[in-house]
């Protein structure tokens, strides 16, 4: 039995870097104990952080398998566990475990597409994992369109990262929109689903979303409208998991447990299941 | 075969208790439920059935998973001991031992859960084959046998003759340690109960029950069907149910805070209630008509969908007993049946 991994018994993590990214969300940096990076994982795929005596949640790995120095978990403030993490100083330990999920197909299906990614708010998350990953394999995908949208511009996850390197690179289009004017900012206000109709996007391309389920479905509609298959876009999807390892049952949709068969799914396979997620 | 007097039963209890850990049914507070062995238990093997299935002997109620010790920002983790000693669990009806390979199927899948494979490889199922089976069973429906369960040992009782087969070898090698007190015998009685049970079990009222509607139509087609939100409009989301079934395996993991560290533990859970699917920003089912739609397309589509066919229920009938409002997985099978024939 010994040679059997232990799935449910997790590794320690040291949070060793904290960042504020908006009023409500910080990322963290988790190496071992050791130093190291706690396990490989793909763009896409999550993590059960938890600190024991307040819980254990599910957790999108938001820095990119190429970083094999640390692991990035950026965290929204809202619920139990997620507002203890946001208290946490460096040098807190937490407990970790992974990787969990399929992840996105960065090496099959994504390969050699031109890539369209729309995220809102903390919906980056996931994506930016993604958006590293490609940008590390440059070569490998086609033209990257990054579309970016939150309530304001304090509330844009990563904005560094995003003007400094998202921004400056060739090959890569970053439209960032915020839903409403504010001081300071010269770029495009309004909501992502009214943004994707302004942008003129050739529909050769392959998209990845994540963000607030209404932005998602109305998106998703405009996409449809312009063109695009159901079966060109790509979510992750966010369910109540305890195991991670598709026995617990919390996300069973239909004949599919999200921890294990997703997160990630082809909105022509979300068609296949039941609608309650 | 071999037997043993039915009177001198509590030879054979000594026997077995005397080298491994024996779990049988046993009679508390007037109800029948798997317990510990001793001499002053009172066995109940008339019974047939304990409230709570034998999962409980592989997949307990709860159960520690870890401890964590917590000093400042440091944090140490220690994995509960696993079952480490042999233990018999005598007496387990034909469903219920049916139910442990449809829970191996879930448990022992890759990745492995090591606490319930621990019990697995240590446990060795003696399974009891009915002899009075009762009118709110309907294992034939899952092509289970009553009356030759599936099981390391499998005993019969009959006229007053406890008798003892080993099917597997993790049953020889139990047989070969209580040897002394078992005599040889042919199997004459044996085989003139199985015929009188099978007869029976033809004439149960749910004998036929016919879930070929619930693998031939497609999923979505069985998940809009209308007549959901009238089965589920009784359903208290008590969960009872879910805590008496044999194949449930849902569960929660929770902390709890001892005095001397934090123990994570796992119990079982229920898709019935509020909080299963809670999440901070709301829960993805949320009236109970969702609830009570989840468990048995669970049990009746996306199990044979993804487990060759096979359901996720062993007809033990427990549900139809206890749900507070008469509902149950036959209602249900027997509604939308009936109704998908018309549509």
């Amino acid at each position: 039995m010994s040679e059997i991994r232990e799935e449910l018994i997790p590794v320690l993590g040291v949070v060793t870097d904290i960042r504020k990214d908006t009023p409500d969300v910080k990322t963290f940096r988790v190496v071992t104990p050791e130093g190291q990076k706690a396990f490989k994982h793909m763009p896409g795929q999550c993590a059960m952080l938890s600190i024991p005596g307040v819980g254990e949640a599910m957790f999108s790995i938001t820095s990119s398998p190429t970083n094999e120095e640390y692991m990035e978990f950026s965290i929204k403030k809202c619920g139990c566990l997620t507002d203890w993490l946001h208290q946490m100083e460096v040098g807190q330990m937490v407990t970790i475990r992974g990787p969990y999920g399929n992840g996105f197909p960065v090496e099959t299906e994504l390969k050699g597409k031109n890539l369209l990614f729309i995220a809102g708010g903390i919906g980056l998350a996931p994506l930016r994992s993604v958006i590293n990953y490609c940008r590390h394999y440059r070569d490998q995908y086609g033209d990257i369109d990054i579309i970016y949208g939150s309530r304001s511009m304090d509330d844009l996850v990563d904005f560094k990262e995003i003007q400094e390197e998202w921004c400056t690179e060739d090959g890569i289009n970053v439209h960032l929109t915020i839903d409403r004017p504010q001081e300071g900012w010269d770029g495009h206000v309004g909501f992502v689903p009214a943004y994707v109709n302004e942008l003129n996007l050739s529909l050769d391309k392959t998209i990845l979303i994540c963000g607030p389920p209404i932005m998602i479905k109305f998106t998703l509609q405009n996409l449809q409208a312009l063109g695009f298959e159901r079966t060109q876009v790509y979510t992750t999807m966010e369910l109540r998991m305890k195991c991670g390892i598709g026995k617990c049952g919390r996300c069973n949709i239909g004949s599919k447990y999200v921890c294990k068969d997703g997160p990630v799914f082809r909105f022509d396979q979300l068609d296949e299941l039941p609608d309650e997620y | 075969m071999l037997k043993i007097a039915v009177n001198e039963i509590n030879r054979l209890f000594d026997a077995i208790a005397a080298v491994e850990n024996l779990y049988l049914p046993v009679e508390k507070g007037g109800e029948v439920e798997f317990g510990a062995y001793s001499a002053d238990a009172k066995v109940r093997l008339d019974a047939l059935q304990t409230v709570k299935s034998a999962k409980d002997m592989f997949f307990p109620f709860s159960e520690n998973l870890m401890k964590f010790h917590v000093e400042g920002k440091q944090i140490s983790v220690e994995a509960a001991e696993k079952v480490n000693e042999e233990f018999v669990v005598f007496g387990v009806r034909a469903c219920d031992a049916r139910s442990f390979s449809i829970l191996d199927k879930v448990f022992l899948a890759d990745p492995v859960d090591t606490y319930y494979a621990a019990r697995r490889e240590h446990g060795v199922v003696v399974s009891m084959a009915c002899s009075r089976p009762e009118e709110t069973c309907f294992c034939s429906a899952f092509g289970i046998d009553a009356t030759k369960p599936e099981g390391d040992v499998v005993t019969w009782v009959a006229d007053g003759v406890l008798y003892w087969e080993a099917q597997t070898e993790k049953g020889a090698a139990l047989t070969e340690k209580v040897a002394e007190v078992l005599a040889e015998s042919d199997s004459a009685a044996v085989e003139a109960q199985q015929a009188a049970v099978k007869a029976i079990m033809e004439k149960l009222p749910l004998a036929g029950l016919d879930l070929s509607y619930f693998t031939s139509r497609p999923e979505l087609e069985i998940f809009k069907r209308p007549e959901w939100t009238e089965l589920s409009s009784h359903c208290l989301g008590c969960g009872t149910c879910t805590f008496v079934c044999p194949t449930c395996q849902c569960y929660d993991v929770r902390d709890f805070d001892n005095g001397h560290g934090i123990e994570r533990y796992r119990c079982w859970d229920s898709c019935m209630y509020r909080d299963f699917t809670m999440m901070a920003h709301g829960t993805n089912r949320k009236t109970q008509v969702e609830r009570f739609r989840q468990r048995f397309m669970h049990k009746l589509v996306y199990n044979p969908k993804n487990r060759d066919g096979e359901f996720g229920c062993v007809g033990c009938g427990r549900c139809l007993k206890k749900c507070p409002v008469n509902m149950n997985i036959v209602k249900v099978a027997k509604t939308l049946s009936a109704g998908g024939e018309q549509a």
